[in-house]
């Protein structure tokens, strides 16, 4: 124990010393939390529209307006036919072209039928879909409110529909921001955490001190600890700072308990560092450290369910996502913030997160030597 | 005499290279016993086995009474050790190394503070005692090195060219502080590549090739091979090296 506390004070005023280690600790998560849920939004917002209006009539008037109106699309283009329209496609000055055919009017209130057509820049998928989609939406409201209109709604309604009526449950306003802000967090704890303890070992190594540590009667476990247990309290205190930024900028309270979002944190910080610990004692330089924990965090971030929902991805990826401890501690952030969940409800993520800290921990002390071969 | 390290066909190989090639010697306590060599013969080799650093491929060797196979962590308690990398904290000040290296090795608080107070005295750093280890000029660190690698008292310290880069003045404080650790009974282990240091061993071992070619006091090494100065010694021997050094 006594040697454990020379370790610790020593490990302490060590990074309270190096002023870049603060900065980074408390400026990233700042800049981080402030920056991406903004940028991580997913609602297609300002897609640019062409329309090709060849009829030029108060109907086509109107359609237009309306597809404006709705507050997802911004006229960038305006071209009277549609080789001029798809040229503003091809210099990406629109992203879909609305064209109206001469005639639509016409067509529309003497037969009784008109035909419209879309056109979707493709190059970025989800922008396109939701386009499309969202045209098609308009374009049948539109079409309700002319025939609206023109008759007299029957008391029943001849053709039955099916009305659907939606209940949106732990976020009801859909904000994404509730959604990300958790996440992000979790990746910026995962990040701090396993990439300073990754380069503390391998420091040591390079300024040539680990030799002067190996010829002392310190144990393995006892020099382990004695890095993991600053890096912990440091990655608590950034989770803590987000958390504090995600309530005060973001309004987002947890509904489940602080006391459960911390046990969890505190046993999956365990792993992130055991990770960035394991990494450091097979790294030489502190160049191969840094490289090697970003690839791995990268595809621990990107397997995580942050940004893309498990449940689509491929089998295979999916099962890879059970080996990946950051994909437990998105889901439980996502759990206790917005449904409240406590302990009970989280009881297999805690025995699968422990079982991770024993493992990377137990392999880092097994493969930290004192003695080399 | 109380033999304090003794190695008995010592050898390590790396692959098919021959780094330590079978030696033996014992080293007295007390004892200020010289490991010389060109780069490359081995010494550092052969230092880190007996610190327990590195495992030996066949051989004996016993440190303080203790296997090197198998008792290697108790080897760690009773030796000092001081290599070529300097091996302080730099971002840390000198009490608080101080205070570290005392505290890993179990000194208590009061024995702290009171080596801290007589290491800053004989070293002359009054009132630096907060200074960053950094800041300090290279021969100072290498003294305060020294007398850190011995602040627990153990019965052996190993260092691995401890003067290397430091000015003629210095070299000699630093002997200086050699002799009286060797005179309160702590055993002395150095290699270096300056002779005139070979001078002030009480016996030196001469490595060639990863073998001992020559072990004796310097004044029957310089009557042996009829030179005026171990610096000839050291030649004759080193010349026939077929290793070139690193």
């Amino acid at each position: 124990m006594r040697m454990l506390k020379f370790l610790l004070q020593k490990e302490l005023k060590q990074i309270f010393r190096d002023p870049g280690i603060i900065r980074v600790l408390f400026i990233m998560p700042m800049v981080q939390l402030l920056i991406l849920p903004l940028a991580a939004d997913y609602e297609i917002k300002n897609i640019n529209l062409g329309v090709v209006d060849q009829d030029h009539t108060e109907y086509s008037r109107i359609l237009t307006n309306k597809i404006i109106a709705s507050g997802y699309f911004k006229l960038k283009d305006y071209s009277p036919t549609f080789n001029q329209g798809l040229k503003a496609i091809e210099l990406d000055k629109t992203d879909l072209i609305l064209e109206i055919p001469p005639h639509f009017e016409r067509d529309l209130v003497k037969d009784n039928q008109a035909t419209l057509f879309v056109a979707v820049n493709a190059i970025n998928g989800v922008k396109a879909g939701l386009g499309g989609a969202y045209v098609q939406q308009i374009i049948q409201g539109y079409n309700q409110d002319v025939r609206m209109q023109w008759i007299q709604a029957p008391r029943y309604n001849p053709q039955p529909t099916i009305d659907v009526t939606y209940s949106d449950w732990y976020n009801p306003h859909m904000n994404y921001r509730v959604f990300m802000v958790p996440g992000i967090l979790v990746m910026l704890v995962t990040m701090i955490g396993s990439s300073f303890a990754a380069n503390n070992i391998v420091r040591e190594k390079e300024m040539g001190t680990i030799e002067q540590i190996n010829v002392s009667p310190i144990k393995k476990y006892q020099f382990i600890l004695g890095k993991l247990i600053p890096f912990w309290m440091l990655a608590l205190s950034v989770l803590t700072i987000g958390l504090i930024i995600a309530r005060v900028v973001y309004g987002i309270v947890p509904l489940g308990s602080y006391f459960t979002i911390y046990i969890f944190a505190s046993i999956y910080l365990l792993a992130v560092l055991g990770l960035g610990l394991l990494l450091s004692t097979y790294a030489q330089t502190q160049q191969q450290s840094m490289l090697v924990s970003f690839f791995v965090t990268m595809i621990f971030n990107l397997l995580s369910g942050l940004y893309t929902p498990i449940e689509s991805m491929p089998a295979w990826a999916q099962w890879v996502t059970k080996f990946n401890p950051v994909s437990y501690f998105i889901e439980v952030m996502r759990m206790v913030m917005l449904k409240g969940s406590g302990l009970m409800d989280i009881r297999f993520h805690i025995v699968a997160i422990l079982g991770f800290a024993l493992f990377f921990n137990g392999w880092a002390v097994l493969n930290y030597r004192k003695r080399t071969g | 005499m109380e033999k304090v390290i003794t190695a008995k066909n010592l050898t390590k190989k790396f692959g098919s290279f021959i780094a330590v090639d079978n030696i033996n010697f014992e080293v007295e306590k007390g004892e200020i016993f010289g490991f010389l060599g060109a780069n490359g013969a081995g010494k550092t080799t052969a230092m880190r086995m007996l610190c327990g650093l590195l495992l030996p491929t066949s051989g004996q060797a016993t440190v303080a009474g203790f296997d090197v196979y198998k008792q290697n962590e108790q080897i760690k308690k009773n030796i000092g050790y001081m290599s070529q990398k300097f091996s302080m904290y730099e971002d840390l000040t000198i009490s608080e190394n101080i205070r570290f290296y005392g505290g890993i090795y179990g000194l208590s608080n009061d024995r702290i503070k009171e080596k801290t107070a007589q290491l800053i005295k004989q070293l002359h750093l009054e009132g630096q005692e907060k200074t960053l280890v950094k800041a300090l000029p290279l021969g100072w660190k290498q003294k305060l090195a020294f007398s850190i690698a011995i602040v627990h008292e153990p019965a052996i310290v190993f260092l691995d060219e401890p003067t290397g880069g430091v000015d003629p003045i210095t070299r000699r404080e630093f002997w200086g502080l050699i002799y009286e650790a060797s005179a309160r009974g702590i055993t002395i282990f150095v290699t270096t590549h300056y002779m005139d240091e070979a001078e002030y061993c009480n016996r030196v071992s001469i490595m060639v090739d990863g073998r001992i070619d020559a072990l004796d006091t310097p004044a029957n090494l310089m009557k042996d091979y009829s030179a005026d100065s171990m610096d000839e010694v050291f030649l004759h021997l080193a010349r026939k090296a077929v290793r070139t050094g690193d």
